[in-house]
């Protein structure tokens, strides 16, 4: 333990903070090289705000939160840009556990270089996967009818809020994929807690016209609350208050878990990381 | 100056002990050849000094630094090219290893001049900005050790650079070696070819079970075996009875090849002239019957009682020739 946090501090912050750039580029660079990969993470996205919208879209009641808007893609919109982000960091697990199998890690570990920046290069590099995707979900949208009620500010927050989110858990796959060794097992792994916080959220439906002994937990499981905050940046006043918080309140508890989601889940992660690579 | 210098390392994983106690030292501007069969603990001892691996006991220092107490240290002093080719299949060859430079601390255009420089030196400057995944196991290998090489590391550990590739492919990354140690790089090279070791290592260590059993020059090595041996070819239906002769004379069980059987003549020509009076006797007529040098086939079998191993995808003309 001692050796490996002496060696952190020995590398130095200005070269930690270059070798996770260098490590983004990298992994950027890779996933630019495999234009299939990028085509279906970003199908898939897509088709689920096609078949969200037109397919089960017209069935579900938005109750009172509807009324004020006027579309359910004015509602779904923001619950799919969380949705996405959330999806896209299962691309974490996969990295790492590729990098595991072909002996590059190894070769990371034998240089000079901050252990710290084979993660956080990971990591980042999916943010910025995910918020070109996001970025296409919203043009997407805007083709489907989308506006958003609130003004550009606002609206560039919620995204900025949804893919925070999903950097935060890119910390969880990373956990996940590192323990998991194996790119099939971590693919499995990864969707194992994502799907069920995401179909039990407010992601696509309204929470009250879930059964009651689900909402409690529906509502207030951090999937919920960020895409409530990103809704409630983006569609008009009236529809709010959500579960009677204002959109301040929502902020801070967004901001929350993902600061609460970073610091359990990142230790986590790095510890997996040396026990895995041994 | 010494280059490599670890003392007593053990490191046990679970109840296998991979290293039970390994101390080695050599000096800078050699090659050291670690050679043992399969499991040995050639790769843990890689790794220890790699500081991929801590061990459980023991201390180890390259080019003078701690691989313990300062691993970041020693890893600006070291290359390592180990068993997979650890290179990415999606960047082309100059890509990887300009990534490798520059996380050397290499600034941009130094990484880029010196990764011009070893992919020609590699042999690889046509194929370098093709996608690694275009590239055979022998290209990989030999980008693998160009990435290890670009940071102009004091010490260079090669594990197994030849296992797995072709015979032609071999031959090139054993003149390839040979380049790079005639240019003064020191190099740790691990490998279970008894035939890489006689040809590249100056100084061979050969380990088995995790203990270092014998440590000389190669004819050091085949010195130890007390002299030369006699070697007979005979018709396949008079192997057995051969073998009972040989036995006889030795006073242990010949080394046996697919075509051939061998046994120590510490006496030299009159080990060879009691081995042609008693097949004679027994009236065994063998097709050949020489007195040899003995090979580091014969020391390993000698040291370790059992042959060394060679994988079953390694060719046996290559595995095996004797030299």
């Amino acid at each position: 333990m001692t050796t490996t946090a002496r060696l952190q501090r020995r590398v130095g912050f200005k070269d930690a903070v270059r070798h996770t750039g260098i490590m983004t580029q990298r992994n950027n660079l890779r996933l630019a090289r495999r234009p299939e990969l990028v085509l279906f993470s970003t199908v898939q996205p897509v088709m689920f705000l096609l078949l969200f919208n037109y397919v089960f879209g017209g069935a579900i009641n938005l109750g009172a939160a509807g009324t004020a808007s006027s579309d359910y893609i004015n509602w779904l919109i923001p619950g799919i840009l969380v949705q996405t982000a959330v999806f896209g960091a299962t691309a974490t697990a996969l990295g790492l556990t590729e990098d595991l199998g072909a002996g590059v890690i190894d070769r990371f570990r034998s240089l000079p270089m901050a252990r710290s920046a084979v993660l956080a290069g990971r990591t980042f590099a999916d943010l910025a996967r995910n918020s070109f995707v996001n970025i296409l979900m919203l043009v997407v949208g805007f083709l489907m009818g989308w506006r958003f009620e609130q003004g550009a500010l606002k609206m560039v927050l919620g995204v900025a809020l949804a893919l925070l989110f999903g950097y935060a858990f890119s910390w969880v796959m990373a956990w996940i994929g590192l323990a998991a060794k194996t790119p099939e097992a971590a693919q499995s792994a990864g969707f194992l807690p994502i799907f069920p916080l995401v179909f039990m959220s407010s992601v696509f439906v309204p929470v009250d016209s879930m059964p009651t002994w689900l909402q409690g937990f529906a509502a207030n499981q951090p999937i919920s609350v960020l895409s409530d905050t990103v809704r409630s940046l983006m569609i008009p006043e009236p529809a709010l208050p959500i579960f009677g918080l204002d959109q301040s309140t929502l902020i801070w508890q967004s901001i929350a878990w993902i600061l609460a989601i970073v610091a359990v889940f990142a230790p986590l992660a790095v510890r997996q990381y040396k026990r895995t690579v041994g | 100056m010494t280059a490599v210098a670890s003392h007593n390392i053990v490191k046990t994983f679970g109840d296998i002990v991979a290293l039970d106690g390994v101390s080695v030292e050599f000096e800078e501007g050699i090659v050291y050849g670690l050679l043992g069969p399969n499991g040995a603990g050639k790769t843990t001892l890689i790794r220890v000094l790699a500081t991929l691996l801590k061990p459980d006991s023991g201390s180890a220092t390259v080019a003078g630094v701690d691989v313990i107490a300062d691993p970041v240290g020693a890893r600006h002093k070291i290359g390592l090219a180990g068993q997979s080719a650890a290179v990415d299949e999606f960047l082309t060859g100059r890509e990887n290893v300009e990534m490798v430079g520059r996380l050397y601390n290499l600034s941009k255009e130094e990484a880029k001049t010196r990764a011009t420089d070893v992919l020609e030196a590699i042999n690889l400057t046509d194929a370098a900005d093709r996608k690694v995944g275009t590239y055979s196991g022998g290209m990989r290998r030999r980008l693998d050790l160009a990435a290890s090489m670009v940071g102009r590391p004091q010490i260079l550990f090669l594990d197994e650079p030849t296992t797995g590739i072709d015979p032609g492919s071999r031959l090139d990354l054993w003149d390839l070696i040979e380049d790079l140690v005639a240019g003064g790089t020191t190099l740790l090279l691990t490998t279970q070819y008894l035939d890489e070791a006689d040809r590249l290592a100056d100084r061979i260590g050969v380990i088995n079970h995790g203990k270092l059993i014998a440590e000389g020059t190669s004819n050091e090595l085949k010195d130890q075996l007390g002299g030369d041996v006699v070697e007979i070819h005979v018709d396949e239906q008079d192997r057995a009875a051969a073998a009972d002769v040989l036995t006889g004379i030795a006073g242990s069980e010949p080394v046996a090849e697919r075509l051939s059987l061998s046994i120590p003549a510490p006496e030299g020509s009159k080990t060879l002239t009691a081995v042609v009076r008693e097949l004679d006797a027994a009236a065994i007529e063998p097709r050949d019957i020489a007195l040899r040098k003995p090979t580091l086939d014969d020391v390993f079998l000698t040291l370790t009682g059992h042959k060394a191993e060679a994988k079953p995808e390694e060719p046996a003309e290559t595995g095996r020739r004797r030299r």
